[in-house]
């Protein structure tokens, strides 16, 4: 009975001294790294099309916000120099630079720091154990972090974000979103799990990877700069007008489908599209019509993922 | 009626030069027997048990603060003159809220700044007051005697003034002249260096109600906004009080118009709101967006010479119910949608507009560029 005992006791106390060890750095992920595109590339790159809400675990409210999005909304002066926050921002064309913030008398980690080239944003992650700010407190585009390791694994926990985008067509998050990352360094490959958990609009978390590769030699100065000065673009329009179309009224309500046969109850998105399950539903759903062509005079550009361009 | 105690307090409101209009009225409502105003939901709400709040002070700038306790949050702005107190939550929270301000400074209050007449930011105006003093001498202390410094000055826009002292309705209670003003403005806007900043109190007509003031802090760049912002709510348009949906949305691009952001939209002028968590402008923009968005759709409804049921079989609001929607409590999501609705109507009757085909969009139709 004695020997039966004693091997979970010595796991326990094996486990404790483990569990005792200081917190350290498991993996330097130090340096300069640039994503990769392979994944949702005409999301990340072109945009995302207008109406596109395929795999995304969105509510009805999310749908409506994005059904009524007007992209002339980021026209308006005060909306210019909107940063995507940080559960997005990775996924953006952006320069990634990483470094450790130390303790410079004992050498701990106090924080691990990311700029982002795009919008010139610094995000903290605090590595020294400090408990997050209250409810009251302001809320960020990068947000406040904290971070532990598991293994060689960092995760990182974020709140206190502002509001955002799930997705840059008008699909919105909102500022009770939090955030659950994944870090994982595999040498010259540097890998983000993200785990988005937002009660106003979504009914699922959102999992996404991203993966960026070690730049061998740092970037010129410039290509970190993003420099925002808003101006009035459009002089006709009147201050403090928001545009948005009337939900179910918008004058491209069915192009995505049409333009890439996909049936209206995949592109609307919604738990159920996440799934493998889904494509038989997608198997037996009418297909849209094909996109008529352009009228005559038209301008559109037709080629997919180019109405969206830029930000 | 008023009490011998209240005539008391007649005594001690006019301190200060502008402050003399007050006196003239709260002596014309004395002679007249004329009986106080009362702002209901504040009474409601003053059965609340306070026990367990407890009071979150937020550091905004290195001398401003939010308080954040129950009911409008509150501002204390320092300096070596005193400090100014904007909005004072529920008064069984004035010891609380005493508390808090002197964990921050010990100097003596000198001014209370309502930013409204509700009785979620004005139920500790007489115990905040009472525990300061104002600044006065020559005459005015030969007139008044100690009165003339015993309290901080209370100031609002001349609105809350005029809502707080007109007679109650029938069956509700008079607010406690305690509670009232002791200093108003007119116009557009109150200002003065106090602390070797400039203050600015701002009046919003007709947004939340028709008394609204937002105090900006120049140097320190924090704009204290009363409810005209909030975070936790859809605007609440008190109609009774003189507000208006279009007011509200006139309010927010006022703030706009205040507001610098500093890091691409972030930081820069910290925004206090009435209620919820601390701010920036892009906390605003968020807000000013779904105000205006909202307005637009239930406008463009009533052009199409909708009723009030069909309007809200559109949902207007659901994109924003998640955030800011309540089907319970003072002000629910399908009165947001009423009150709308209603002014709406007012604005554009149905029959005189009718809807311009193939137009969908609801913003203004100018710009037709992007």
């Amino acid at each position: 009975m004695t020997k039966i005992c004693a091997l979970p006791v010595a796991a326990v106390a094996l486990a404790a001294l483990v569990s005792a060890t200081p917190a350290r750095a498991q993996a330097d992920m130090d340096g300069t790294w640039q994503p990769r595109y392979h994944e949702d590339q005409p999301e990340r790159i072109p945009g995302p099309e207008l109406k596109d809400y395929l795999g995304l675990p969105i509510n009805d409210a999310a749908r409506q916000f994005a059904d009524s999005w007007d992209p002339g909304r980021i026209a308006l002066p005060e909306e210019q120099c909107r940063v995507h926050v940080s559960p997005y921002i990775y996924r953006g064309p952006t320069n990634l630079r990483i470094w450790e913030d130390k303790q410079p008398k004992t050498q701990d980690v106090v924080a691990i720091k990311h700029y982002h080239s795009t919008y010139e944003q610094t995000r903290t992650i605090y590595m020294d154990g400090r408990p997050h700010p209250g409810p009251n407190a302001a809320h960020t585009w990068m947000g406040f972090s904290t971070g532990r390791w598991d293994g060689d694994m960092l995760i990182i926990e974020t709140t206190h974000l502002k509001q955002g985008w799930v997705r840059r067509n008008g699909l919105p998050m909102s500022d009770q979103a939090h955030m659950t990352e994944y870090w994982v360094r595999n040498g010259d490959l540097l890998t983000q799990i993200v785990m988005l958990f937002d009660p106003v609009y979504l009914t699922e978390p959102l999992v996404k990877s991203t993966e960026f590769v070690r730049s061998p030699r740092e970037l010129p100065a410039q290509t970190w700069l993003w420099v925002c000065d808003p101006v009035v673009e459009i002089a006709t329009r009147d201050e403090g007008a928001v545009p948005a179309y009337l939900p179910g009224e918008h004058p491209f309500e069915n192009e995505f489908d049409q333009r890439h046969g996909i049936p209206h109850i995949a592109t609307r998105g919604g738990a159920a599209t996440m799934y493998p399950e889904f494509q038989d539903v997608v198997k037996q759903a009418p297909k849209p019509a094909p996109l008529p062509p352009p009228a005559r005079g038209a301008t559109r550009v037709t080629g997919p993922g180019q109405q969206q361009q830029g930000r | 009626m008023l009490t011998n105690h209240a005539l008391d307090e007649v005594d001690i409101s006019p301190r200060r030069r502008r402050g003399k209009k007050t006196l003239v009225m709260v002596v014309a409502a004395v002679v007249t027997g004329g009986a106080l105003a009362v702002a209901g939901r504040a009474v409601a709400q003053q059965q609340q048990n306070f026990d367990n709040v407890q009071i979150d002070t937020v550091k905004v700038r290195d001398n401003v603060y939010m308080l954040v306790g129950a009911g409008g949050n509150t501002t204390v702005f320092t300096g070596d003159e005193g400090i100014m107190v904007v909005d004072t939550q529920f008064a069984p929270l004035s010891t609380k809220i005493l508390a808090a301000i002197r964990a921050i400074s010990q100097q003596p209050i000198r001014y209370v700044v309502d930013t409204h007449m509700h009785g979620d930011h004005i139920g500790g105006n007489e115990n905040i007051s009472k525990a300061g003093r104002t600044r006065a001498g020559g005459n005015v202390v030969g007139d008044l005697g100690a009165a003339a410094t015993s309290q901080a000055a209370i100031i609002a826009h001349e609105n809350v003034l005029t809502r707080l002292s007109a007679p109650p309705a029938a069956g509700q209670q008079q607010v406690a002249f305690g509670l009232w003003p002791t200093e108003t403005y007119i116009g557009k806007k109150r200002e003065f260096l106090f602390n070797g900043e400039a203050v600015q109190i701002i009046h919003q007509p007709k947004a939340h109600t028709d008394g609204d003031s937002v105090v900006f802090f120049r140097k320190s760049d924090v704009l204290a906004t009363g409810d005209v912002f909030t975070t936790v709510m859809y605007p609440f348009i008190d109609v009774a009080n003189g507000g208006s949906i279009t007011g509200e949305i006139d309010a927010l691009n006022a703030v706009l118009d205040i507001t610098v952001p500093s890091n691409v939209n972030e930081g820069g002028t910290m925004v206090i709101p009435g209620h919820g968590r601390l701010s920036d402008e892009q906390d605003v923009i968020e807000y000013r967006d779904m105000a205006t968005i909202v307005r637009d759709r239930i406008k463009e409804y009533v052009k199409r010479g909708m009723t009030l049921d069909q309007v809200k079989a559109k949902k207007p609001t659901l994109d924003f119910d998640p955030r800011y929607g309540t089907d319970t409590g003072f002000w629910t999501t399908s009165m947001f949608v009423e009150t709308i609705y209603k002014e709406m109507v007012a604005l554009n009757p149905p029959a005189a507009a009718a809807p311009a085909r193939g137009k969908t969009r609801t913003q203004n139709q100018k710009g037709s560029g992007e």
